[in-house]
C-alpha cells in the first residue's frame, strides 16, 4: 500500500469521525431527530472494506449508514441534510437516518428492521451473477442481526447459489444493550458461516490494513467466482446504541480490558466515566484512528503536521455541510406526493413498459 | 380465440415476458422441476434454465428478499408463494421493503417486484391453509393489489404486474386454476387499475372480485329471472388502489349496493367499498350498504362448516331479496 492510499483512508477515517461528531452535536441541539445510530469507534471497518471495493460493487448496509454512505462517496452535505430531514438530503428528506440510498453510487440503503438486509443484497448479488457482470455484493450488519432467521435463510442460498456477495459483521459485541454472551450460543460469529460451508474469518476491526487486507482479498475470490466470502470484524462503538441510549450496560470490566494496554489508564480511570469517551478511547491507543495514524507516522507515510492539516481539512468540509443542511428548504407535502406516485401513474407505467 | 383454464393464462403471461425481457425470471418453492403446484409455471424450467425459474428452500421471507433486491438493481422478478397463508413469513420483506423502498429513496430506487400468491378457501385444506390475506395487503401504501377472477385476467393482470414499475401483488385463488374461460390470441395488457362491469344492471350494484365475481354473476342470472330484479356484477379487480369513480359510478346509478366478499367481514374490503359509497355517494343511495361474507372463524376443516363459514351465490341472493323486499 502506497502512500497516497494511506492517507486516502486516514482522511475517511478522520472525516467520518468529525461527521458523526457534528451529527451527535446536531441532536443534542435539535436539529436532527429520531433514532440517530453513531459510528465513532468502528470507522476501521468501513473505511478497510470500502477501500477495497470497486465502484461497480453494490453496498447493502443497515441503520448505523452514515460511515458507509459517505466513503462510497455520497456528498457529506446530502447526508446531513437528510438527517436533518431536508429537500436536499441524499433521499429528498423522506428516509431519514437510518434510510439513505443513491442507485448511481450503488448505495442500496440503509434500513431500519435489523436482518433484512441480508435477502436484499441476496437479491443484487443474484441480478449480478445472472447478468454475469464482474460485481460483488456488500452487506454489512452487526453481531445482533445473526440471531435471524433470515441470516440463516440467506446464507444458505447464497452459499447454495454461489452469488458473489461479500458478508461483513461488524462485531461491536453489543446488540443494542444486550452483550455478545448473553444474545448468542456461540460467539464467533463467523463459524456460523462455515456451517453452510462459507469460506469466513476473524480479523481485527479495529486495524484497517488488516480490515483493508481481508477484505481484498476476500472480493478477489468473489469476483472470481468463488462465492460468498464472511468476515467477521471485531470493533466497538463508543456511544450507545443509538442517542437515546446511554450505553449504562456497559461494565467496568469491559473499559479495564480496553484500557489494559494503555499508558494513560489511570487518567481514564479518574474521569470515572460510565463509558470510555471518545477522547478516552483515543487515549488509550484501542482506537482505529489514533492506532492507524500513529502507525502512518511510524511508517514515514505522514506526520503530525499533515494529520492536523487533515484534521482541519475534514472539519471544514463537515462544518459545510451542517451549514448547508441547515440552509436547506424542508420537503413539503407535495413534494412528498410526487415522490410516492413519481412514475406510479397506470398509464405513465404502462407507456413506459410498453 | 383459444379457451385456456386459469393456470394455463398465467403460464402464457410468464413465457411472453420471459422470452420477451431476459430480466423476467421466477422463483418460489416447488416451481422449477416439479412445475409449480398448480402447474402455472409447467414447462419453463426446460425451456428457460435453472437460472431463470428458481427453485428456492423454504424460506419465504428471504426469497421474497431476493426478488426485491434483484428488482431493485433493474431485474424484473416474479415472486411465487405457494399458499397466501405463508405469506405471513415474508410481510417484514414485503411491507417493509417491497413497498416502501421506492418512497424512502426519495423515488431514486425502483422495485418492479411481483408476487404471485394463490389465496382462498378450497377443500378442507384446514384453517392454516384456507385464508386470505387482501384486507391486509391492500392496507399497504406502496403495494398493488390485484385479482383475477377469470383466465382472461389471470394472463392480463401478470402481463400488467410485470412491466409496471411499482410492486405488485396478485392474489389467485386455489380454487379457481382449473376454471376456463376465453382469452384473446393477441397479447393484451389488463390495467392494474379501475373497475370492470361483468354483467350491466340497473337495480343494485353487487360488487365482488376473485371467486366472489362468479357467486355473484351466479345469483344475478337467478335475480333477473326468479325475482325480477336486473342486478349490476361489478368484479373490483384492483384492491389497490380502489377505483373510487368506478364504485361510485354504478352506485350512483342503481342506488343500492351489495359488496360480496370471501373474506372475514371486519376491515375488509366490504367494509373499504362501504366508506368509498359513504364518502362518494351518500345522497344517492336509497337502502343501507350490505355487506355479503365469511363468518368471523378460522375457516373449519369439516366439509360443511367449512362450506358454512363462506359465502355463496345463495347468500347474495338472500341479502339482495332482504334488502328489496321481495
Amino acid at each position: 500500500m502506497d502512500r497516497l492510499q494511506m492517507r486516502a483512508m486516514l482522511w475517511d477515517m478522520l472525516r467520518a469521525r468529525a461527521f458523526e461528531e457534528a451529527a451527535a452535536q446536531g441532536y443534542a441541539q435539535g436539529q436532527i431527530a429520531g433514532f440517530l445510530h453513531l459510528y465513532p469507534g468502528e470507522e476501521a471497518v468501513a473505511v478497510g472494506v470500502l477501500h477495497a471495493a470497486e465502484p461497480g460493487d453494490y453496498v447493502v448496509s443497515t441503520y448505523r449508514e452514515h460511515v458507509h454512505a459517505l466513503v462510497r462517496g455520497i456528498p457529506a452535505r446530502e447526508i446531513m441534510a437528510e438527517l436533518q430531514g431536508k429537500i436536499t438530503g441524499i433521499s429528498k428528506g423522506m428516509g431519514g437516518s437510518m434510510h439513505l440510498f443513491d442507485a448511481s453510487r450503488r448505495f442500496l440503503g440503509g434500513y431500519a428492521i435489523v436482518g433484512e438486509t441480508f435477502p436484499i443484497a441476496l437479491g443484487a448479488a443474484y441480478a449480478v451473477a445472472y447478468r454475469r457482470l464482474p460485481e460483488a455484493v456488500i452487506c454489512f450488519f452487526g453481531d445482533g442481526a445473526v440471531n435471524q432467521g433470515t441470516f440463516h435463510e440467506s446464507l444458505n442460498m447464497a452459499a447454495l447459489w454461489k452469488l458473489p456477495i461479500l458478508f461483513i459483521c461488524e462485531n461491536n459485541h453489543y446488540q443494542i444493550g444486550t452483550e455478545i454472551h448473553r444474545h448468542s450460543a456461540v460467539t464467533e460469529v463467523y463459524k456460523r458461516a462455515c456451517g453452510y460451508g462459507i469460506p469466513a474469518e476473524k480479523v481485527d476491526g479495529m486495524d484497517v490494513l488488516a480490515v483493508h487486507a481481508a477484505a481484498r482479498k476476500a472480493l478477489e475470490r468473489v469476483r472470481s467466482g468463488d462465492g460468498p466470502q464472511f468476515l467477521e470484524l471485531e470493533t466497538y462503538r463508543y456511544r450507545g446504541h443509538s442517542m437515546a441510549d446511554p450505553a449504562s450496560y456497559r461494565p467496568n470490566v469491559e473499559l479495564n480490558a480496553y484500557q489494559a494496554n494503555d499508558p494513560i489508564a489511570a487518567a481514564i480511570h479518574e474521569a470515572e466515566s460510565a463509558y470510555p469517551s471518545p477522547e478516552a478511547m483515543a487515549a488509550a491507543g484501542a482506537d482505529c484512528i489514533s492506532h492507524f495514524s500513529d502507525h502512518c507516522c511510524q511508517e514515514g507515510h505522514l506526520d503530525e503536521a499533515e494529520i492536523t492539516r487533515l484534521r482541519q481539512e475534514v472539519q471544514t468540509e463537515v462544518d459545510d455541510a451542517v451549514r448547508f443542511a441547515q440552509q436547506s428548504a424542508e420537503p413539503d407535502m407535495q413534494d412528498a406526493w410526487s415522490i410516492f406516485h413519481h412514475n406510479r401513474r397506470y398509464e405513465v407505467l404502462m407507456e413506459t413498459a410498453q | 380465440m383459444a379457451e385456456l383454464m386459469y393456470w394455463q393464462g398465467i403460464l402464457r403471461a410468464h413465457d411472453e415476458e420471459m422470452a420477451r425481457d431476459p430480466l423476467v425470471f421466477a422463483m418460489g418453492e416447488d416451481i422449477g422441476v416439479a412445475g409449480g403446484t398448480y402447474k402455472a409455471t409447467s414447462g419453463l424450467f426446460a425451456k428457460y434454465g435453472e437460472q431463470r425459474v428458481i427453485d428456492t428452500p423454504i424460506s419465504e421471507n428471504s426469497y421474497t428478499g431476493i426478488g426485491v433486491g434483484a428488482a431493485m438493481v433493474g431485474a424484473r422478478p416474479i415472486v411465487e408463494i405457494m399458499s397466501v397463508n405463508f405469506a405471513w413469513l415474508a410481510m417484514d420483506q414485503l411491507m417493509n421493503n417491497a413497498a416502501k423502498i421506492h418512497y424512502m429513496s426519495g423515488g431514486r430506487i425502483r422495485c418492479p417486484f411481483v408476487m404471485r400468491v394463490p389465496g382462498g378457501t378450497a377443500h378442507q385444506l384446514g384453517a392454516q391453509h384456507s385464508a386470505r390475506m387482501e384486507k391486509v395487503f391492500m392496507g399497504i401504501s406502496g403495494l398493488r393489489v390485484v385479482t383475477p377472477a377469470t383466465p382472461r385476467d389471470a394472463y392480463g393482470l401478470l402481463k400488467s404486474a410485470v412491466r409496471s414499475d411499482d410492486p405488485v401483488v396478485i392474489i389467485e385463488h386455489e380454487s379457481m386454476y382449473n376454471l376456463k374461460g376465453e382469452v384473446p390470441d393477441e397479447e393484451f395488457f389488463t390495467p392494474l387499475e379501475g373497475v370492470e362491469i361483468m354483467r350491466p344492471g340497473k337495480d343494485v350494484s353487487i360488487f365482488a372480485y376473485n371467486i366472489s365475481v362468479h357467486w355473484a354473476l351466479d345469483a344475478a342470472k337467478k335475480l333477473a329471472s326468479e325475482y325480477g330484479i336486473d342486478a349490476e356484477v361489478i368484479d373490483l379487480r384492483a384492491l389497490k388502489p380502489l377505483d373510487r369513480a368506478g364504485i361510485a359510478a354504478s352506485v350512483c346509478k342503481t342506488h343500492h349496493a351489495i359488496i360480496v366478499e370471501e373474506d372475514e367481514a371486519p376491515v375488509g374490503v366490504g367494509s373499504e367499498v362501504m366508506a368509498i359509497i359513504n364518502e362518494e355517494c351518500f345522497f344517492d343511495l336509497d337502502a343501507a350498504p350490505v355487506r355479503v361474507h365469511a363468518l368471523d372463524i378460522p375457516i373449519p376443516y369439516n366439509h360443511r362448516l367449512e362450506k358454512a363459514a363462506i359465502p355463496n351465490a345463495g347468500d347474495v341472493i338472500a341479502a339482495v331479496r332482504k334488502m328489496f323486499g321481495r
